[in-house]
């Protein structure tokens, strides 16, 4: 049967993005834990100012692959890799690659918030301190400029030293979010960020992701597929370790290529 | 697989209720120009009757689209289920208000006699009542091959068309007093083209809820 397709969508983001950069190029990854082959022959690009969704069930190696590029991973005994992680050009896994350097452009925001018992200022203030900042007007201007980026300043404002641990369980994953700016990262990688947050919480923290995908690259592993199709730019569908789909968000959800994706989506995977 | 099983169940309510829409408007069509033929009033004041019932059911179908919608938040094939249900339920709704149409120029026509013999009017409708008919079939089936065939039997009823459109403008020589009579007929003949054209936009979203992506069917 010859039939033509009169409107086949334009692909814009495509053509967007052959002009933007590739921020972490993953080429071939394998990784074990112990004999368990958790990762398998990953190829993934991430781009600048985009958010990438990683879904999948459990298990299926998302944290995983997440942990990988800030080499987290590394933290878990019996951890093999192979294959090649490229950020902005440079093998992370290279020798002469330090841990930190690399960590103080990739910052982390977790599933629980994990706030230090330490007041809101100090808080945001950590990482700066850590990399030689003493002067108070500078901090001042970070910690500032952090939580209106985190969109929690002006509900912390005028208690900037209490103690963090006081705040909603949004407030505090917020109040991560500022601590991970204040180092002025390029990527943010976020692991469930919302999973433990009331549905107004969740909203506001994915209003914040659509604002800070502007100046950073975001990479978010979710359970939520609707906050992923909210949310994302593009989204990756990994299973037991591989990448089965990794196109626009937009067609993911909309006509997803392969089967697996689409039971998946559509809640039909047992 | 048995996860959603509730929302499996709702969406072949939904597909169920289609398929009945379905044949309430074949029987408002079959009966329209059968009381057209026979000059049988009563039987063109049932179809009237009956469009209610259809009007009923298209928009309960659409509440339970909507419904099922918001509950169940569905995505690709799922989604275009629902939507393509909203889509073809309102074509067939169309169909059926052209068969109120047919069973009005019916009662306008009365007693008087044909000016044209309905051979030709009664072949178009045939094709369009069975165009619904498969169109339908191929839509429950998800089958776009079938859905194919059926957009091809446009072609047909828009040739007869034109046929009888040029037929009827002869006799307007010969019985200048038959006016109205022969713009019934005309109209009868738009409106059975038009329900050609409804089962073609069906077959097309039927290529959509199977291929996601829109084809044109009616070159």
């Amino acid at each position: 049967m010859e039939l033509t397709v009169v409107k086949e969508r334009k692909n814009k983001q495509a053509e967007e993005r052959s002009e933007k950069n590739v921020v972490y190029r993953t080429k071939n990854l394998n990784l074990w834990y112990g004999e368990h082959h958790a990762l398998k022959n990953i190829d993934l690009d991430i781009y600048e100012n985009e958010v990438t969704a990683i879904i999948g069930p459990s298990g299926c190696g998302k944290s995983t692959y997440i942990k990988t590029l800030n080499r987290m991973i590394e933290l878990v005994p019996g951890v093999r890799t192979s294959g090649e992680i490229t950020y902005r050009g440079r093998n992370i896994f290279d020798k002469s690659y330090r841990v930190e350097e690399l960590r103080t452009q990739v910052g982390m925001v977790f599933q629980k918030p994990n706030p230090f018992p330490k007041s809101i200022y100090d808080n945001v203030a950590y990482g700066p301190r850590i990399h030689g900042i003493r002067d108070k007007k500078i901090l001042d201007e970070i910690v500032e400029k952090s939580l209106r980026g985190a969109a929690i300043w002006d509900e912390v404002k005028d208690r900037l030293h209490t103690n963090a641990y006081g705040l909603s369980g949004g407030q505090q994953q917020r109040l991560c979010i500022a601590r991970c700016l204040a180092i002025e990262p390029d990527v943010i990688l976020m692991d469930e960020p919302t999973s433990a947050l009331d549905p107004i919480s969740t909203l506001k923290v994915e209003e914040l992701v659509q604002e800070l995908k502007k100046n950073y690259s975001i990479i978010i592993v979710t359970h939520n597929m609707q906050q992923a199709a909210r949310i994302s730019d593009k989204t990756a569908f990994f299973l037991n370790g591989e990448v089965i789909e990794y196109s626009d968000t937009d067609k993911l959800f909309s006509n997803p290529d392969d089967k697996r994706t689409e039971d998946y989506i559509t809640g039909r995977f047992g | 697989m048995a996860v959603r099983e509730k929302f499996d169940d709702d969406l072949q309510t939904l597909r169920d209720q289609l398929l009945q829409l379905g044949s309430l408007a074949e029987i408002a069509l079959t009966q329209s120009f059968e009381a057209l033929k026979t000059k049988n009033n009563d039987l063109a004041l049932q179809v009237l009757e009956n469009d209610t019932k259809i009007d009923l059911l298209d928009e309960e179908i659409n509440d339970f689209a909507i419904l099922l919608i918001a509950k169940q938040q569905p995505v690709a094939i799922d989604l275009r289920r629902i939507i393509v249900a909203i889509k073809i339920a309102t074509d067939v709704e169309r169909m059926a208000d052209f068969a109120v149409n047919i069973a009005k120029s019916a009662i306008r026509i009365g007693e008087q006699p044909f000016v044209i013999s309905l051979n030709k009017l009664e072949k178009m409708h045939d094709i369009a009542v069975n165009m619904l008919s498969l169109t339908l079939k191929a839509y429950y089936e998800e089958d776009v091959v079938a859905a194919k065939k059926v957009a091809d039997m446009d072609d047909e009823v828009d040739r007869l068309y034109g046929e009888t459109i040029r037929e009827l403008l002869e006799r307007t020589k010969a019985h200048p007093d038959a006016m109205a009579q022969i713009t019934q007929l005309s109209f009868t003949a738009r409106y059975i083209e038009r329900i050609a054209d409804h089962a073609t936009n069906i077959a097309e979203n039927v290529f959509y809820l199977v291929k996601g992506k829109h084809y044109d069917l009616n070159d």
